[in-house]
């Protein structure tokens, strides 16, 4: 079977600082999302524990970026294969075109029995895009996974939502997203890192694919986007621990703060 | 008239949706509908009428007894197309989330998830929603012809709702069975925690080099009578559980007092502290970014300053 793992490019967001109120992104490097690593991680697993399978890495890029990077470390961390739909239609896009794109690139390069992604970005964070594949590709999706099994042409996950834990089952094909608690993701060795220069790589364009570049335009425009206006009292308490801790406890008994 | 169409699998968020859409749906000139779906439809159409709906379609179809999102999906579409809904509130919970990618797909519509505030602004519906990462707060446009917004739970007051006139619609959809099924529902287990209604929280990070250590954290939370939270890290290394999360992938909170400890302030972890009234943090190091966002800051170790302001409250 074929397990396609969608993989975000993302910003390095630990790299992400704030100037005035405005996010300094000139310089932030991309890698491969945390989530993504999770999804991979999630594949390698089903293969390990049996499931006869090739792990396809896809992602999107607008072009430029070196995206020959990131769908190396896929594939060092264990992908088989890996596709990027790389144009430049994409550079200024939002969820349903990479959403078009992805579904295409799967349909294009020999389909996909489980599709599997991270319940959102840590960049953009939207959550929407494993949904919009799934309604694409009009199959189930099982999403916010923290377990997944795959047995007699079926998948099962357990899945954490916000109040409660539910277990739901698909026949193949389908998508499950995948929260953060579902493993713990490996960290390639060297030998992986060697091996996946040779591992193949496909690269394809939106026409490929049959979509129009134009159509790929955004649905969505951001107005602005700020840091928040935070206006606190920055107040450094010097001395020893026993000098800071009892003019803390003063500061924060005049702010009426305490309860006793 | 076209609608703004409410939405959510949980009544009391639907009713929030419905009492902040009553006042976005006036200003832009739309009607307010809300749509009630599954075994419980009928039961709650009432009170969406009550938070502000004009009309609530009710539907009750066996497909949709389990509320599985590629049949909710559908079923709104359906109604959408029935009612003129030209603009989505959903509730930004997880399965709302799952919910509005589906059905914006569906409906060739933009959506934005994780609504912290709606307004109009030049006739259109703005939303804020976090972005890279908590870092900033993005404001965004839908410029598609319909819109899907999924709205994070209390950003509307239902204390503020006006009734609607609350017409019952039922109406007869066409719907397949869900390609999911729901094998199994528990509660999620472990300690239940609230820290979005904690008035007091001490946040521990990675600055504490044990699990053990976590006991001065849980000291320190003893005496300011505070609940405990930590950085996600914290609960990847299973030192506390994830019901304990502050940030990102956490609980959002709005404490009275916060007590960062051992927290560098990465903005994963602040978006969900920078509500607190008085913030404090624990470092040893002066240039940690928590130190832009504390009221009150120590430089200093915290296994020396810690186990000193829990004498220090003890003593007073």
């Amino acid at each position: 079977m074929r397990i396609v793992v969608c993989v975000k490019t993302n910003l390095d967001l630990q790299m992400v600082r704030i100037r005035g109120r405005e996010p300094v992104l000139e310089a932030v490097p991309y890698k491969v999302g945390d989530l993504e690593k999770n999804a991979l991680e999630a594949a390698l697993k089903l293969k390990e524990g049996g499931l006869e399978a090739t792990i396809v890495a896809v992602t999107v890029a607008e072009g430029d970026r070196k995206i020959g990077e990131t769908l190396k470390e896929a594939l060092a961390i264990g992908a088989d294969e890996a596709v990027v739909v790389n144009d430049p239609a994409l550079a200024a896009t939002d969820q349903a075109a990479v959403a078009a794109a992805l579904a295409g690139a799967i349909g294009h390069t020999g389909g996909a029995d489980l599709v599997l992604c991270g319940e959102g970005s840590t960049d953009g964070y939207s959550g929407i895009v494993g949904s919009r594949v799934a309604e694409l590709l009009g199959v189930p999706q099982l999403g916010y996974a923290r377990s997944v099994t795959v047995t007699d042409g079926a998948v099962t996950a357990e899945r954490s939502l916000d109040d409660q834990i539910e277990t739901l089952r698909a026949p193949l094909p389908a998508l499950v997203s995948v929260v953060s608690e579902i493993n713990e993701p490996r960290i390639p060795g060297l030998m992986q890192i060697m091996k996946a220069g040779k591992k193949p790589l496909t690269e394809l364009t939106l026409a490929d694919l049959g979509i129009d570049p134009q159509a790929a335009g955004r649905q969505t425009t951001v107005l602005s986007d700020l840091a928040e206006e935070q206006d606190r009292k920055h107040i450094m308490i010097e001395g020893d621990a026993a000098e800071q801790a009892a003019g803390l406890v003063d500061a924060l008994a005049k702010e009426g703060v305490l309860r006793r | 008239m076209a609608d703004m169409l409410i939405y959510s699998e949980s009544p009391a968020a639907a009713c929030e949706l419905a009492a902040g859409g009553r006042r976005l749906a006036t200003e832009l000139g739309l009607g307010l509908s809300a749509a009630a779906l599954g075994p419980d439809a009928a039961a709650t159409a009432s009170d969406l009428g009550a938070c502000g709906a004009d009309r609530v379609f009710v539907a009750d179809d066996p497909a949709l007894a389990d509320l599985p999102t590629d049949v909710v999906a559908e079923a709104l579409a359906q109604i959408a197309g029935q009612g003129e809904a030209e603009c989505f509130l959903l509730g930004s919970t997880r399965r709302g989330k799952e919910l509005a990618g589906r059905l914006a797909q569906k409906l060739d519509a933009g959506a934005v998830t994780d609504v912290t505030s709606l307004s109009v602004e030049d006739g259109a519906l703005v939303g804020a929603r976090y972005s890279l990462g908590g870092a900033t707060v993005a404001e965004v446009r839908i410029d598609t012809p319909v819109k899907v917004f999924a709205v994070m739970p209390k950003v509307f007051d239902v204390a503020q709702a006006e009734a609607g006139a609350g017409e019952v619609v039922r109406v007869g959809l066409s719907l397949a069975p869900s390609g999911v099924e729901l094998v199994g529902r528990a509660a999620r287990e472990g300690e239940a925690v609230d820290l979005e209604a904690a008035p007091l929280i001490v946040g521990a990070g990675r600055g504490f080099a044990a699990r053990e250590d976590l006991d001065l954290a849980r000291d320190l939370a003893a005496a300011l009578e505070a609940e405990l939270a930590c950085t996600k890290s914290l609960a990847d290394f299973e030192w506390l559980p994830e019901d304990r999360i502050v940030g990102l992938s956490g609980a959002k909170t709005s404490p009275d007092l916060y007590v960062g400890v051992g927290i560098s302030g990465q903005v994963q972890h602040t978006v969900g502290v920078s509500r607190a009234k008085t913030i404090v943090a624990v470092n040893t190091d002066k240039e940690a970014p928590i130190f832009r966002l504390a009221d009150y800051g120590i430089v200093g170790d915290l296994y020396e300053v810690v186990p000193a302001l829990i004498e220090a409250l003890k003593s007073r």
